[in-house]
């Protein structure tokens, strides 16, 4: 009984750290953010609110509270409150599988650095994800104004086109590891054996469906200002519209999480050997959490370092690139690492199927497509 | 016969498999971005960091003395004259025996007054005076002002101070 209250404490605090560490990188997300489109610019960034500006977080949170809290007349008053609150609670739900480190021993007590190891993990992180949709489906409607709901509309289509290619992507992934459970895919990457260089082509699936996911540019039509002024947040004031804007970056930490855990290793880095013989597993565990959000926040800044380079798609290249592009593809890359893992050679048939695909374009670009006359 | 026969046609055939495949130009378009991400910020913090406007700024009106410490302006108006905004306006003092080290010539301004609303930092004043007693240095600007009673500078704002004399670059 001692030894249960004791793994539920220290589930509780791990979950309350998780939960601490998700929001500040989100809140801090938002500074560089800001720093990293002023430096891709020539600029400096925010630089008034504290040294280097760091304090600057908290000064839009303050203004975030202090702005007026409202809520248009024809609006559905309830569903207009429920939508950002369904944002940020899918958006925060994502990390609970997410295995943030190996096993550790503190005070006598030894636990997972994990929320939850359900067999279903992956399952899980799809199931939220789609959910969170709706907090931008609800958003849009209750607002009650064309433009909200042309954004809304566009985020579900958008998402539910991109789900497509993703669940292709990582059942690739499955069929290396034999289990749904993130813990096991992390387990079976350890020593090096990254996903990321049996999976090249199903990574890029990924990670460009993962853009279309967090509703980030290029694929940020939901939001666009240019077409839809605000999108499914345009009658959104104060924190509601914080809560939103903040779920975007939570999102973003996460997926880098998702993607470092089921391609580059999860908490796997080079010397973990090295440091469990010098310091003891717990140490090595905990170094490796450090990895993670590590790799995770080169996620993030990847996410920003594109925001700032590509235009976002048109909707009818969005779509097209959604279904007749990265579908066919990722639907390829199960069909080459079934037939690697059937012969037995996984490596050498996913950058040999890689190679095929580039060479098969090259033929068929050659042979049937229409040249530029010189 | 074209215009100019400089006229460029474009070629707006199909695209190449690499044009069509995205990838090449966003990974160029990363490239570019990332070396801006490391080149030096072009920002100036204003307030704190000043710009060097040249040596021919026009800025803060300065009525100059000689070397001997006396004013050079004998009020002959012509800067008012040649003012295309009506910004200045002068009275004129006959100078007493025993003033001769304050005023350069007979006759000086008692009154000297620039209306900064109006002005319109033009430096027509400067061309215009004979006597080269007023200039618009490039060194100092005019500061904000908050209320209507800053804004008309009179002779105590504008007159040299023979302790920190006013040098243009060329004239060293």
């Amino acid at each position: 009984m001692n030894l249960l209250t004791d793994i539920f404490l220290a589930k509780a605090a791990f979950i309350g750290a998780v939960f601490a560490i998700t929001l500040g990188i989100a809140a801090y997300s938002t500074y560089f953010e800001r720093k990293i489109a002023a430096f891709m610019q020539d600029r400096i960034g925010p630089d008034r609110a504290g040294p280097f500006g760091i304090l600057q977080p908290l000064a839009d949170a303050v203004k975030m509270f202090m702005k007026e809290d409202f809520i248009p007349a024809n609006s559905n008053k309830w569903l207009f409150i429920a939508g950002p609150c369904l944002s940020m609670l899918t958006a925060l739900m994502t990390s609970a599988v997410v295995p943030f480190g190996d096993t550790v021993t503190v005070g006598g007590v030894t636990f997972d650095l994990q929320g939850i190891d359900v067999n279903i993990g992956i399952l899980w992180v799809f199931g939220i994800v789609s959910l969170g949709v709706y907090g931008i489906l609800i958003g849009g409607w209750a607002s009650n104004n064309k433009y909200s709901l042309l954004g809304a509309i566009r985020a579900a289509s958008q998402n539910i086109s991109y789900e497509l290619a993703m669940g292709m992507a990582i059942i690739a992934i499955l069929l290396f590891t034999g289990s749904l459970s993130t813990k096991a895919i992390v387990e079976g990457q350890q020593n090096g054996h990254w996903n990321i260089f049996y999976q090249p082509l199903g990574f890029l699936i990924f990670i460009i469906c993962a853009f279309a996911e967090c509703n980030r540019t290029p694929f940020d039509l939901p939001e666009c200002e240019t077409e839809l002024i605000g999108g499914y947040h345009t009658e959104y004031s104060s924190m509601k519209l914080g809560f939103y804007l903040f779920a975007e970056y939570i999102n973003m930490f996460i997926s880098g999480a998702v993607m470092a855990t089921l391609y580059f290793g999860g908490y796997d880095y080079p010397g973990i050997d090295f440091v469990t013989a010098q310091f003891g597993s717990t140490v090595a565990g905990f170094v490796g959490m450090g990895a993670l959000i590590g790799k995770a926040l080169i996620f993030v800044f990847i996410f920003m370092w594109v925001r700032w380079t590509l235009p976002r798609f048109r909707y009818d290249q969005l779509m097209g690139l959604g279904w007749s592009g990265l579908i066919p593809l990722s639907m390829y890359n199960v069909v080459v690492t079934a037939f690697g893992i059937l012969i037995g050679k996984p490596f050498t048939a996913g950058i040999v199927g890689f190679l095929l695909l580039i060479g098969g374009m090259v033929v068929y670009d050659q042979l049937f497509v229409k040249k530029k006359i010189a | 016969m074209k215009l100019s026969n400089r006229t460029k046609v474009m070629e707006q055939g199909e695209m190449t498999l690499a044009e069509r495949m995205y990838l090449p130009a966003i990974v160029g378009g990363m490239a570019t971005t990332l070396k801006h991400f490391f080149s030096k910020p072009v920002t100036i913090r204003y307030p704190e960091q000043q710009r060097y406007l040249g040596p021919i700024f026009r800025g803060h009106h300065i009525l100059k003395k000689d070397s001997e410490g006396a004013e050079r302006c004998t009020a002959c108006g012509l800067c008012a004259v040649a003012c295309p905004a009506e910004a200045i306006s002068m009275v004129a003092e006959e100078r007493k025996p025993g003033e001769e080290k304050l005023y350069r010539e007979e006759k000086y301004a008692k009154v000297y007054e620039i209306n900064m609303l109006r002005c319109i930092f033009c430096g027509l004043c400067e061309e215009a005076c004979p006597k080269e007693a007023i200039f618009l240095r490039h060194d100092q600007m005019v500061p904000v002002f908050s209320s209507r009673d800053e804004v008309i500078y009179g002779k105590d704002k504008l007159v040299e101070h023979m302790d920190q004399r006013y040098l243009r670059d060329g004239w060293k």
